[in-house]
């Protein structure tokens, strides 16, 4: 278990460096970000001034050294629109991301298993047919449409639901403020978390109907017919237990996905987190903290397929961790 | 005890009396202002933010004349000099009165400032003659004194003198850095800030001791809140979520119209959308007939009628109606006839391929308009490979002129049309700056003679005279091609009353804002 942990950790650094590595030198590509720190009518010369005092004149591999120097001891650099760190501004946008990518998984997993097993038990069931149908509509939907379509009609046509934002949040510790705690707050979650979650519901429904479907058709279930025991015991006990195995490992590495498509749903409803804040730094070519988001993401990547295996050792003790002798 | 109490009781129903008409405004803008320090960048936002926070001199009425700020009136005292007579009873959100010296304070850290110090440029300095009596000295005769004096929101000198909790002096003014200016302001506006957190909102509160107390003004609270998407900024207003919404896209204006609980203000703006043919990087660009051809293939009124849905005023030169130098002679001139026969008559009947350049989320419909003018050129047989980008990437490559053609859109910050001159048209000079954005190089000696003429002359006669002459000169030499003004949209709640604080410039008094 521990040469596990410390070979994944060795992993994620080398992850964090090559992530590092490639943002930093893309980060000539997106602009100059002396454009979106001055105004129109600042001269090329006094930019230029404010470009060497910033140390953007540089080689690569000078700033590269420069910033490596300081990420070693957890300083990423300075935002340039948010002048604080850059890994404290993302810092503080994770609780709100994180409180999204909980709704919507929340959802997936409240809906996706009851209607997978259901069609897969009942496939000729109207309703098998109709969330087979209505799957297929939610996987071909981009996200971003998803969300515009579901804003105009609970927000604007029929008032129901607030269009933009967090609501009314409760402080929690450190950075997190939560909107889980008021009744605004989880009204403000509602149309976030489920366009975020078209794309992974239709998904995890046809994984655990086509999983269940094989385990049902395997010998042991047979046999545990055959043996005459009650239909609740053999498809939730025994069918539903090796249904999830692999469920919970393409669900790690969708939780992560899900990070990535929480830039869409975040930018449709101006979502206060880190999604929202990526495509803003893109967008205003600031470069310390586009790197910072990138290395962020890159180790929740890590940690979440560290936890999958780890899940994975648990429901099933036959599987061997590498590096578990 | 029971006096005190009802002391307090008549203290509260009276302030509750005076509050019974106050009322909260929830805005939602494109983007939240960079920073508080008001010199940090020339922006929009940062000059909304300045009304709000701070007052100017004087500052410009819906009609394009000044109103009397924290000046209370002004005379020329000499071909240099303007005397600026100071109101009296101003405090700064800190307690501190205003004086003379924070005048010229502010002034000589706007000449630190590397976005203001170009505005600045033409004063010498700020003479203080009394406390409350300032003498703006500029270096030659210059015919925008007042224009630039809107510029001028006095900051708190004795609040932002010292040093702060890092050790920085408290005026340190960066662009990047966590400066005690950029986080906190002290200023005489109707709002002081009362939370802000970048980028998700900021909290304004009104300012009790206002000294503008004949303002009709009735928000105690202001709450904006950035909304980049265009969809979600509607979205918002539509669902009440917000009572103000700016800028307004253009798909969405029939929409917000026919809202009940809604309404749109318009307005014709100043914001002057060009292509510039680059002379330099094409010798077919010198020839005054292609250039003149070019101008004549481009259909200005098919492109604000089809792209821009009627939401721009086709344009034929650069100065808005308006601005002294409008010259209503010119009236865009599409004739494809003409333009063929131009482009023979130049021995270009046969037609070349230019690339072309513009950023697509820029200006409005930007990248439609680009793709319309590719079209155009295509019926004179000019060959148009367009290539659009996301404005960070387009402005380093307007700065390395690499294309034959290129989008560019100018405001003039001094509102008067000899910005547009020096910026887009004068023959381009590292050393003096001239032409920094005049990719298409057109350089024509006497449009710079009279360029600097007409920054000399205080006579608004003649100088209205001078650039009208300049505009007719670029026009008769097809020196780029103009396309349109870009209209001004802003929608709010229809008990709001945003039309009579709105205006060209796009600055919102909010102070003076009232809600039913």
């Amino acid at each position: 278990m521990l040469a596990f942990l410390i070979r994944r950790i060795a992993q994620a650094a080398v992850v964090m460096f090559v992530i590092s590595l490639i943002s930093f030198s893309i980060q000539d590509n997106l602009g100059d970000p002396l454009r979106e720190l001055v105004g129109q009518a600042v001269s090329e010369q006094e930019r230029n001034a404010l470009r060497e005092e910033m140390g953007l004149n540089d080689p690569f591999l000078t700033q590269y050294w420069r910033f490596a120097k300081k990420a070693v001891q957890g300083d990423l650099g300075d935002s340039y629109f948010f002048k604080e760190p850059a890994l404290q501004v993302i810092l503080k946008k994770l609780p709100a991301t994180l409180e999204l990518v909980f709704g919507a998984t929340l959802i997936i997993v409240l809906l996706s298993v009851p209607l997978g097993v259901f069609s897969a038990i009942r496939p000729r069931h109207w309703l098998s047919k109709l969330v087979m149908g209505v799957s297929i509509i939610g996987i071909s939907i981009p996200v971003f449409l998803t969300a515009i379509l579901l804003m105009y009609v609970f927000a604007i046509e029929l008032g129901l639901m607030p269009s933009f934002g967090r609501g009314e949040l409760v402080h929690v510790f450190g950075y997190w403020d939560s909107g889980f705690f008021t009744w605004d707050g989880i009204k403000h979650l509602i149309l976030p978390s489920i366009a975020l979650s078209s794309i992974m519901l239709p998904l995890f429904i046809r994984l655990i109907r086509s999983e269940m479907m094989e385990v049902l058709e395997s010998e042991y279930v047979r046999y545990a017919w055959a043996k005459g025991l009650n239909p609740k015991r053999i498809y939730f006990l025994h069918a539903l237990k090796n249904t999830m195995l692999p469920v919970i490992t393409v669900g790690g590495v969708q939780i992560g996905t899900m990070v990535a498509y929480t830039i869409l749903t975040e930018t449709v409803f101006q979502w206060p987190g880190m999604g929202f804040l990526f495509l803003e730094a893109v967008n205003r070519v600031d470069t310390p903290l586009i790197v910072a988001y990138l290395i962020v993401v890159g180790a929740i990547f890590v940690i979440t397929n560290t936890i999958v295996d780890l899940i994975y050792g648990l429901v099933n003790p036959t599987v061997k961790l590498a590096g578990k002798q | 005890m029971k006096k005190t109490l009802g002391i307090i009781a008549g203290a509260v129903l009276s302030l509750g009396l005076v509050n019974a008409n106050a009322a909260t405004l929830k805005l939602a803008l494109d983007a939240d202002p960079v920073s508080l320090d008001p010199h940090e960048q020339l922006s929009g936002g940062t000059l909304q933010l300045s009304h709000w926070l701070f007052d100017p001199l004087i500052r410009w009425t819906k009609d394009l004349t000044f109103e009397p700020r924290l000046a209370e009136k002004w005379e020329r005292v000499d071909d240099l000099t303007m005397r600026f007579h100071l109101r009296k009873d101003v405090k700064f959100h800190s307690g501190n009165t205003f004086t003379a010296k924070d005048v010229k304070w502010t002034f000589d850290r706007l000449k630190q400032s590397p976005d203001f110090k170009g505005i600045f440029e033409p004063f010498a300095d700020v003479k203080i003659v009394d406390d409350y009596t300032i003498d703006l000295v500029t270096k030659e005769p210059f015919p925008l004194v007042l224009n630039n004096a809107t510029y001028l929101f006095p900051m708190d000198s004795a609040f932002y003198s010292g040093t702060d909790d890092n050790g920085q002096p408290k005026d340190l003014l960066v662009k990047h850095g966590n400066s005690f200016a950029s986080r906190k302001a002290s200023g005489t506006g109707p709002f002081t800030v009362s939370y802000r957190e970048q980028g998700v909102k900021v909290e304004f509160a009104r300012y009790p001791g206002y000294w503008d107390t004949k303002s009709p003004g009735n928000v105690d609270k202001m709450i904006l809140t950035p909304i980049k998407e265009d969809p979600t900024r509607v979205a918002a207003l539509l669902s009440g979520d917000v009572d103000y919404i700016a800028p307004v896209p253009p798909t969405d204006l029939k929409r917000i119209e026919s809202d009940k609980n809604s309404k749109l203000v318009t307005m014709s703006g100043t914001r002057i959308i060009t292509f510039q043919m680059n002379q330099n990087r094409r010798a077919e660009f010198k020839d005054p007939r292609v250039r003149l051809a070019i101008n004549y293939a481009i259909n200005q009124e098919a492109i604000s009628d089809k792209i821009m849905k009627g939401f721009s005023t086709p344009a034929a030169q650069l100065s808005p109606k308006g601005y002294l130098g409008y010259n209503a002679d010119l009236k865009p001139r599409f004739d494809l006839k003409k333009a063929k026969e131009l482009m023979k008559e130049a021995g270009y009947e046969k037609g070349f391929s230019i690339t072309m350049m513009a950023p697509n989320n820029r200006y409005v419909n930007d990248e439609k308009i680009a793709q319309a003018a590719a079209a155009m050129l295509a019926k004179i047989n000019i060959k148009v490979d367009l290539k659009t980008l996301p404005k960070a990437q387009y402005w380093p490559e307007f700065d390395a002129r690499s294309a034959d053609i290129m989008m560019i859109g100018w405001h003039s910050d001094t509102e008067d049309s000899n910005n547009f001159y020096e910026f887009l048209v004068m023959c381009p000079n590292t050393e003096t700056g001239a032409g920094q954005y005049n990719s298409g190089n057109y350089c024509n000696p006497k449009v710079d003679e009279m360029v600097k003429e007409a920054n000399k002359v205080t006579d608004t006669k003649k100088r209205a005279e001078i650039m009208q002459n300049i505009e007719k000169t670029l026009y008769d030499e097809g020196a780029f091609i103009p396309l349109h003004w870009q209209d001004l949209a802003w929608a709010s709640k229809k008990n709001v009353g945003a039309e009579e604080v709105l205006n060209v410039m796009d600055f919102p008094y909010f102070g003076d804002l009232v809600i039913k």
